[in-house]
């Protein structure tokens, strides 16, 4: 890229094309063309909110598919996004996209723990373009700096991401903790599940599947004030039996159970490197964390959506996910006296059993 | 009529017949319905409810009255009667008045109290959930518009010449407005503001009310009454209610149960009050303390991140800077250090190193000065803390980044190369602010286009967690990590190391954990991005 030329620009308004131009700047982590190219969308007069949402966040959705397909690493996603965002900054500080606050205030966050703040940052910027005043304060954001902000400002809604399930837990205590002060939430990102079932479930005030539905909705009603006698426990009575808080509790126990287990089924597995048994007993912690936020949600299918994705990326990864169905027989004789725990991980099993890629031989 | 075994109970009886007439009645009936004779129609007599229940009720023939939802009650001279009939066998109903005005009152009255409980009970509620002076002043106004008034004004005491207040109407949004009035010359709203002299709740003359007081569309004003908000030994404000003129008067009931209300009101927004006061305090000393926001300087690369050990805190006992040179084409200082301990008291001496760093920038090319004046500085204050810390000074000629690196008892900073070989720098020192006479050696470096060099603390390595809970992370894990990182952006690689981290960690405890990032930028272009301005292509 090294050219006094700057490459041909397809005609304005064609995103798909010039979102495949800022794929190739990013996956080749060039941030230079990358910003070069954004910046001149916006001087030829493209709408800021479009070079945002259908060219940046395109490409982010491309690198967030391409990881979950293993084909990048959790490296090459992190350098990726990092060019993705100076993107977002130069089209933020473009004069184009200079508005002026027309509409409320709102607090842009993304949940603890959670470390993709694109798809926050992008909302900001998109709602800043719609005349809103926004305080975006950026990636895993612990809850006690959340409320601190919403104590100190005068905020009238809060926009939450989260995009990792396991995350939903932590979601949920921010969720409860916003509106407790007075401040409805509306939640977005891939942890709220499909249609956004887990949104409603954890008593969001709102959900939007992305940035410009999340504007749209924020524009046409004004979210009531919450309700202030609402209750965590009121949204998930299951909990009551306690196998959340046990398995939670007792993960790396569990782990570490599961483990010597396997290598008792499997003598090959004594044979591993280090790094090979951490890995693995990376990919059962995996397990127990999803399996203990089924358990919080009381929802076996993101357990069992969770399993059929492991096992593609294992298989993926080149490693014979043969030691999936046992691990998941281990866990249930390990968490026998929880009933819920029992089920969702049978649930899992029988999606392995049945699955399509068990008939190729992949799994089993 | 003493034949009959009820002509004296104290309860009046009244009989009708099937054509409305009436048959006999007792002695207290008749105390009660004079007219009543026997022969009388019973329109002549009872009031309208009860005939029209008679009329329902009395029919030929035996039959039995139909279920009915509680007694029937109405008002007879004045009285609260509940009346049961009875039907006798030729269709005449015997009418049983049981006088229960006081019964009905006592209902009422607790009907009412139990209302007014649940109403102060959601206003604590609602008002001790917030710290927020602006939300506390929203909910007092439409708490108070809907239950006390027809409108309400909730004003806070005034910042400078500017009277912040929040007037909402009954049934509508609360909407704040800054007005430049003086409160002095409404009667009693000085004296509620300031919090002194204790004043009662004050009636005000509709007529002489200024006209910021009165909502748009309100219409004409029935009664104003101007209560101050009592604080915490702070001023709260007051709360203004007004009511239209059909329903003017408050009674004495309500004025108490305003007072009530105003009390729990006053003590959230003094709270809020003091909250906002004190968040601002921490705000201004803590301003110096945070990690500063890094960035691109004179062509290098300079990112970092910092998570304090708790989190509800923002600092800790680890820091970091980058001193642009005051030349350019000099180079710039990077420090990142580790101060012994965590928590505020080790943050307060961080901003101490970052301070006299700052003082010592003039000599910034000679790192062993810079440490050895510091670790005299540190030796002379009061604190028996001690530091480690890294000096990086960083300068770009030509494509690559020349670095010279110096440690005082700190990990040694890694160096990832462009080919995913990570390196340790070579430099060792005696760690700072312990004994009188320190040294250290200097360690030099270059990074071609895509290399960085990484210093971090050891909150880092010492992560202790992983799948099973029980494993440090290790100098050995950070270096697999971050030779994945070759030709990373310097935000990338900070960000990846610390998300490792995190992960490592899960929900344990940790220590302060700083990285810094100095990346040699990968192309050829000439960098004036910063986000701010366009780059420039060179070559």
């Amino acid at each position: 890229m090294s050219t006094s030329t700057p490459p041909r620009l397809p005609r304005t308004g064609d995103t798909e094309q010039t979102a495949e131009l800022l794929w190739k700047a990013v996956s080749a982590a060039d941030e230079y063309a990358a910003t070069e190219l954004v910046l001149r969308l916006l001087d030829e007069g493209t709408d800021p909110e479009s070079v945002l949402l259908d060219v940046i966040a395109q490409v982010q959705g491309r690198v967030g598919e391409e990881w979950a397909a293993n084909r990048i690493s959790v490296a090459q996603e992190h350098a990726a996004t990092a060019i993705n965002e100076r993107a977002v900054t130069a089209v933020s500080t473009h004069s184009a996209a200079r508005t002026a606050v027309t509409r409320g205030r709102i607090t842009v966050a993304c949940v603890d723990g959670e470390w993709h703040g694109l798809p926050a940052r992008l909302l900001a910027e998109v709602l800043k373009l719609r005349g809103w005043q926004v305080d975006y304060l950026g990636a895993q954001v612990p809850t006690p700096h959340l409320i601190g902000h919403l104590h100190s400002t005068r905020a009238d809604v809060v926009a939450l991401s989260s995009s990792i399930a396991t995350r939903l837990p932590t979601a949920h205590a921010a969720i409860t903790a916003c509106q407790a002060v007075g401040v409805p939430v509306l939640v977005g990102g891939a942890a709220f599940g499909p249609e956004g079932r887990y949104a409603k479930l954890l008593g969001a005030d709102a959900w939007a599947p992305d940035a410009r539905t999340a504007a749209g909705h924020l524009a046409q009603e004004r979210l009531p004030r919450p309700a202030s006698d609402h209750q965590r426990f009121d949204d998930l009575p299951h909990l009551g039996d306690q196998e959340y808080t046990m398995v939670a509790r007792n993960s790396a126990t569990l782990v570490r159970s599961v483990l010597t287990g396997l290598e008792d089924a499997f003598p090959a597995m004594r044979a591993y490197s280090e790094l090979q048994r951490e890995r693995t007993a990376q990919d059962l912690a995996h397990i127990v964390d999803f399996l203990a936020t089924a358990l919080y949600l009381d929802d076996e299918d993101l357990f069992t959506r969770f399993i059929a994705w492991t096992a593609q990326i294992l298989v993926a990864r080149g490693v014979p996910a043969r030691s999936l169905p046992p691990a998941l027989d281990l866990l249930d004789r390990e968490l026998k006296d929880f009933p819920r725990a029992v089920r969702i991980l049978r649930a899992g099993t029988h999606t392995l059993t049945t699955a399509p890629f068990t008939a190729a031989g992949n799994i089993a | 009529m003493p034949d009959l075994p009820w002509g004296r109970a104290p309860y009046p009886v009244l009989v009708a017949d099937v054509h409305g007439a009436v048959v006999r009645c007792n002695d207290a009936a008749g105390l009660l319905l004079p007219a009543a004779a026997p022969g009388t129609p019973l329109t002549d007599v009872a009031p309208d409810w009860l005939c029209a229940a008679h009329t329902a009720l009395s029919l030929p023939g035996p039959h039995a009255v139909p279920d009915t939802e509680g007694p029937l009650r109405g008002v007879i001279g004045g009285r609260c009667f509940e009346a049961h009939p009875t039907i006798r066998k030729d269709g005449s109903v015997a009418w049983w008045l049981v006088d229960d005005t006081d019964h009905q009152l006592v209902r009422e009255a607790l009907c009412m109290e139990r209302g007014r409980t649940a109403f102060l009970a959601k206003a604590s509620n609602v008002l001790l959930s917030s710290l927020n002076l602006a939300r506390c002043m929203d909910v007092t106004a439409q708490m108070a518009a809907e239950s006390l008034a027809d409108a309400a004004l909730a004003i806070a005491p005034a910042r400078g010449q500017r009277l912040p207040v929040v007037t909402c109407l009954r049934g509508g949004a609360p909407v704040l407005s800054t007005l430049t009035v003086d409160p002095d010359d409404v009667p009693g709203l000085g004296e509620a503001l300031r919090g002194f002299p204790p004043v009662p709740s004050r009636w005000i003359d509709p007529a002489t009310a200024p006209a910021w007081m009165v909502p748009e569309g309100f219409g004409p004003v029935g009664s104003i009454v101007i209560t101050p908000l009592p604080g915490h030994g702070v001023p709260a404000g007051a709360l203004i209610l007004l009511r239209r003129t059909e329903n003017a008067a408050f009674r004495d009931e309500e004025e108490v149960f305003a007072r009530l209300f105003a009390a729990r009101a006053g003590a959230a927004m003094s709270a809020a009050r003091l909250y906002a006061e004190q968040s601002t305090i921490t705000d201004v000393l803590m301003r110096e303390l945070l990690p500063p926001v890094l960035h691109h300087i004179s062509g290098v690369d300079f990112a970092g991140r910092y998570r304090p050990s708790a989190d509800h805190e923002r600092i800790g006992g680890d820091f970091y800077d980058v001193h642009p040179a005051a030349v350019e084409g000099e180079a710039s200082l990077v420090s990142l250090g580790d101060v012994c301990g965590k928590g505020l008291e080790a943050a307060v001496l961080t901003g101490k190193i970052r301070n006299t760093l700052h003082a010592l920038l003039p000599m910034a090319d000679d790192h062993q000065r810079m440490l050895g004046l510091l670790n005299t500085a540190l030796l002379s204050s009061h604190h028996t803390r001690f530091a480690t810390l890294v000096l990086a000074s960083a300068v770009r000629r030509g494509n690559v980044v020349d670095l010279k690196l110096t440690s005082g008892g700190h990990p040694s900073p890694l160096i990832i190369r462009a080919d995913g070989t990570v390196e340790e720098a070579d430099t060792h020192g005696t760690l700072i602010g312990a004994i009188p006479n320190i040294s250290s050696h200097t360690a030099s470096a270059s990074l071609a286009p895509g290399e960085s060099c990484v210093l971090y603390t050891d909150g880092i390595t010492e992560a202790k967690g992983g799948p099973m809970g029980d494993a440090l992370f290790g100098e050995e894990r950070l270096k697999r990590a971050l030779s994945d990182c070759a030709g990373m952006p310097a935000e990338g690689i900070v960000e990846h190391i610390q998300m490792l981290a995190a992960q490592w960690l899960g929900n344990r405890p940790h220590d302060d954990m700083a990285v810094v990032v100095i990346s040699a930028p990968r192309t050829h272009h000439l960098s004036a991005v910063n986000g701010h301005t366009r780059g420039r292509f060179t070559a």
